[in-house]
């Protein structure tokens, strides 16, 4: 047979091989020359990093109420980004505001990934009557906007960190059920798992080498978009007064109660949001960047 | 590709010492049994199964050892099916598959992961057959590793088969699937089938997503491989050329039924069936002046769902006659790798059609009935 080596011989070798790259290497190598999605990396670790720094980077006590100093403005004296109605730093409220507001953003997709992750390569992988039973109880949070479902679930739960902690896992769980349901199934019709089964596989073996390391950048994508409306809706939910309770500063909260003084201190009411957006874009962007770089035919 | 190459020369026996061989020489590799399956059509609000696909309807045959079988016939005719039935890959409704004088699951002596070992396939669609998030040589290794190879083992088997199948293992091995040709995806899916050192291939139209060269690369590749490990293949395509090429028997399907089967020259010098007949015509030559000038055969299969009383082709048939209507043509067995058997009333004197006459004693081997 003389023509085996057809394939190879307009192909020159480097002398030393090609090096054997794992998947999440080759991610970080399309990520090294996305400098946006970079950059608001940095921001997200920079932020991150400042709240868990709270107690040293915090120039105030937070909950230090002051009479003599309500509503001042940006730069009054020692407090830099102004006092709110009960006389509180601003920056200090926000840093250590920034805790809970983090946390409910990255908490509750954190376990709705595992939850509807599960149950979406479940239904996926399995197909038939399991799959009907557990997408058409996920339809029926889906019936509800997810704005509304949440308040609802908090209004009954009542307020407090771990109940808006459930109720945002409630609300995250079915579009991550849905979107590892999709990818799965499309996975699961492809012929390679058929190959996989063919050379006697069991099912948990193909479901973890074949289906998962397919499932797994659609989900981390989808899930790193639902971080800032995550947050979004957390800071809805305290805004509402169904979130975390006074004194605790938390982002939604503070753009509540300093709603009635939007007329004193506009720029300083408005500061909260402002912390809001800015997360919430860096997430996104950074989530948008993460989807190229994991798209493995790019 | 000449008609006047000889089947006898291309026949291959199995080497005295193949220390896999169970049955022995005379046993066939795998034995079809009345196979049958029926995908179902729900409808309706209660999903009720309102028909049914009647995609392999008593499907009978035997794949000799050491031989390539060819399997031939338009598009959903259900060789596709007929492939993973065999793989195990769908549910079959009825019938028996021995491999190598045994039957397969539970009660028997072989389990499906030892059939699985010893009989492998190779998919039509090269991309999809591979995990795009995995180096080809894990893809290859990945059998091994269910099989409780070790993982420098495996490593070294698909290495091994890489190289085997013209890849060179240190320039591909760690490539993905996005980063090969069709070609060099389809070499790196037949490297895999043979990772478990398995005694036959299923090669599901193989060849037909690649180009022509490449094609015939592959084919080369395939007959260097079928000598080098005693392989049995059962060569599934739609492309009467090829078939001819590497076959050394060919088996004909209309409408999840067989119609013929034989030696790859009298079936291609000497067709029975008049849709054999018809299907050899649709084939284009080489030469221009033997062009084609009208349509061996009008109209488009019939609907498996429903698909026509007595013989399944009477419908498109010329020489269809009443007895075609009323009864099911039977095709003859015989496990013997000269027999040239169709299910055709005109092939059975006793069937009363008209054209039926003894057999001729022209068309050499003698029919075997049953």
């Amino acid at each position: 047979m003389a023509d085996l080596s057809l394939d190879t011989s307009g192909v020159t070798a480097s002398p030393r091989g090609r090096r054997v790259r794992g998947y999440w290497a080759n991610v970080w190598n399309r990520l090294r020359y996305d400098y946006v999605t970079l950059f608001f990396l940095t921001l997200i670790i920079l932020i991150i990093l400042t709240v868990i720094f709270a107690p040293w980077l915090a120039p105030l006590d937070p909950n230090k109420s002051s009479m003599a100093y309500r509503l001042k403005p940006v730069f009054y004296k020692q407090f830099m980004l102004g006092t709110d109605e009960q006389g509180r730093d601003i920056l200090s409220r926000l840093i250590y505001g920034g805790r809970t507001s983090l946390m409910m953003g990255i908490l509750p997709v954190v376990f709705a990934t595992m939850i509807g992750g599960f149950f979406g390569v479940l239904a996926g992988y399995a197909g038939g009557k399991l799959n009907m039973v557990i997408m058409r109880s996920m339809d029926v949070f889906f019936a509800f906007p997810s704005v509304l479902l949440a308040v609802a679930i908090s209004g009954s739960l009542g307020g407090g960190l771990i109940n808006q902690l459930i109720t945002l896992t409630v609300v995250l769980t079915p579009p991550l059920c849905r979107v590892a349901e999709t990818s799965t199934s499309q996975i699961r019709s492809m012929d390679f798992v058929d190959a996989a089964r063919a050379s006697g596989a069991s099912t948990l073996s193909i479901i973890f080498r074949h289906v998962l390391i397919n499932v797994v950048s659609p989900v981390f994508v989808y899930a790193s978009t639902l971080i800032s409306a995550s947050i979004l809706l957390a800071s809805g939910l305290s805004f509402l007064g169904l979130g975390v309770s006074p004194p605790t500063p938390d982002w939604g909260l503070m753009l509540s109660t300093l709603r009635q003084s939007i007329y004193v201190q506009p720029l300083v009411c408005a500061l909260p949001g402002v912390a809001i957006l800015i997360t919430s874009i860096a997430f996104n962007l950074v989530s948008d960047g993460l989807r190229q770089a994991m798209d493995v035919k790019a | 590709m000449s008609t006047a190459t000889t089947t006898e020369r291309r026949f291959q026996t199995v080497p005295p010492g193949d220390p896999n061989d169970r049955g022995g020489k005379a046993q066939p590799m795998l034995i079809v049994e009345n196979l049958r399956k029926y995908f179902p059509i729900h409808a309706g609000a209660l999903n009720r199964r309102v028909a049914e696909v009647k995609a392999v309807d008593g499907v009978s045959f035997a794949v000799l050892k050491g031989e390539t079988l060819g399997i031939v016939g338009e598009s959903g005719c259900g060789k596709s099916t007929l492939a993973r039935l065999l793989m195990h890959l769908l549910p079959k409704d009825a019938g028996d598959l021995i491999f190598d004088g045994e039957t397969v699951g539970p009660g028997s002596t072989l389990s499906l992961k030892d059939l699985r070992r010893n009989l492998q396939m190779v998919f039509q669609d090269s991309y999809s057959s591979l995990n795009p998030r995995l180096p080809v040589e894990e893809s290859i290794a990945y059998g091994p590793r269910v099989h409780g190879a070790s993982r420098s083992q495996a490593k070294k088997t698909a290495r091994e088969l890489l190289d085997k199948v013209g890849l060179r293992p240190d320039l591909f091995g760690a490539r993905y699937p996005h980063e090969l040709s069709g070609g060099q995806k389809q070499r790196v899916n037949i490297a895999r089938a043979l990772a478990l050192n398995p005694r036959m291939l299923i090669l599901d139209e193989a060849v037909s997503a690649l180009d022509k060269s490449v094609e015939a690369q592959v084919l080369n590749l395939l007959g260097y491989l079928k000598r080098h490990f005693n392989l049995t293949y059962l060569f599934i395509s739609h492309d009467l050329h090829v078939v001819q090429y590497i076959s050394d028997r060919v088996l004909v399907m209309y409408l999840g039924q067989i119609v013929e089967i034989g030696p790859v020259d009298a079936i291609y010098n000497r067709p029975k069936h008049p849709y054999t007949r018809a299907l050899l015509n649709s084939r284009l030559s080489m030469n221009p002046n033997e062009r084609v000038e009208t349509a061996p055969l009008v109209g488009d299969p019939p609907n498996p769902i429903n698909p026509p009383s007595g013989c399944r082709f009477r419908t498109r048939c010329p020489h269809a006659e009443a007895v075609c209507e009323t009864r099911m043509p039977s095709l003859g067995r015989s496990t013997d790798r000269a027999a040239h058997l169709a299910a055709c009333h005109m092939e059975d004197p006793a069937s009363g059609h008209s054209l039926a006459g003894p057999p001729a004693t022209s068309l050499p081997p003698v029919q075997i009935r049953q």
